[in-house]
């Protein structure tokens, strides 16, 4: 499997990323700069955590406009898997490669902690590590990751199976007007998605900061074991 | 030409901000303060030969890029 971890100023969590593939492939994935235009040869794209662009104008609005998110949208049309994570979900909904937009948090907070999440993606490399309705814990950081979507693609969402994971209790219980449990106030509860042909997922929480031992657990492990699996 | 791009969450979409806004605005005796809603305004200067040639290249940069119409709304204004 040949991964690439696209880098953009202002990216933050492409070490973590690329440790947690080291760990489950024993290969180190390749760093792609975000002015490059060129993704050939590659069987999975990951767009890690961090404030590209600083930010501005909206979360992930400025990555969607450089140059290598061109070639990604060509790959992603290609049917190429694609993993965005944290600001990476963001740049994805920013690009239309997923569907809804991540808002600030209904708090207003940032929050840094962890979270549990549900998994409830189906037929998918993302979630293949899980059964379905798995509970594991995760690490989040973020301001803006409060997911919105028109009732209409949430209700599709939901009926395809493309909500990925959910936030939720320890126990798996979710509650969707809880802020202690669905923290930023995402619509449904809402923390990953799908795309249609279910090879492009975008998730808030950070799985890749729970792949070892010494990071406190391996919690995360399974999302890139699965990826693993069916990539090779 | 000066074009002013007003963005601004649709109907509908929580606007945590406005909603912080509005809390502090109760707290400081403006109890008939609501509806509160945090816009964004972005002034930039464009080549055009007439203000609706302006106001069209004011449209397509919001459609592109300074709004996001999943979440936004948007009007262009040109000033001279």
């Amino acid at each position: 499997m040949k991964t690439g971890i696209v880098v953009f100023p202002g990216t933050n969590r492409e070490r973590d990323m690329a440790q947690a593939f080291r760990v489950v492939s024993g290969k180190t994935p390749q760093m792609l700069w975000h002015q490059q235009d060129n993704v050939d040869g590659l069987d999975l794209i990951v767009l890690p955590g961090g404030f590209s662009f600083g930010d501005y104008l909206r979360s992930g609005a400025m990555a969607a406009h450089s140059p290598i998110m061109k070639a990604v949208r060509q790959f992603a049309e290609k049917g190429g898997y694609i993993l965005g994570v944290c600001n990476g979900f963001q740049i994805l909904t920013e690009s239309q490669l997923l569907p809804g937009a991540l808002l600030r948090n209904a708090g207003q907070r940032f929050l840094s902690q962890d979270c549990h999440l549900k998994v409830e993606g189906r037929d998918s490399i993302f979630t293949s590590g899980w059964k379905h309705g798995d509970v594991f814990r995760a690490p989040m950081a973020h301001g803006d990751g409060n997911y919105t979507a028109a009732p209409d693609v949430l209700d599709r969402l939901e009926g395809e199976g493309r909500v990925a994971f959910r936030y939720c209790t320890a126990e798996g219980h979710v509650k969707d007007s809880d802020e202690h449990v669905n923290m930023n106030g995402s619509a449904r509860s809402i923390a990953g998605v799908l795309s249609e042909n279910r090879r492009v997922c975008g998730l808030m929480p950070h799985p890749e900061n729970l792949t070892e031992e010494i990071l406190g657990g391996t919690d995360g492990l399974p999302l890139f074991t699965g990826i693993m699996e069916a990539l090779g | 030409m000066k074009v002013r791009v007003f963005v601004y969450l649709k109907d509908g979409v929580l606007d945590p901000q406005g909603k912080a806004v509005e809390h502090a605005l109760h707290s400081l005796g403006f109890e008939g303060a609501s509806h509160v809603r945090i816009s964004r305004v972005v002034d930039l200067h464009v080549k055009a030969d007439n203000a609706e040639a302006a106001k069209k290249k004011g449209e397509e940069m919001a459609r592109a890029l300074l709004a996001n119409e999943v979440i936004e709304d948007f009007h262009v204004e040109v000033t001279v």
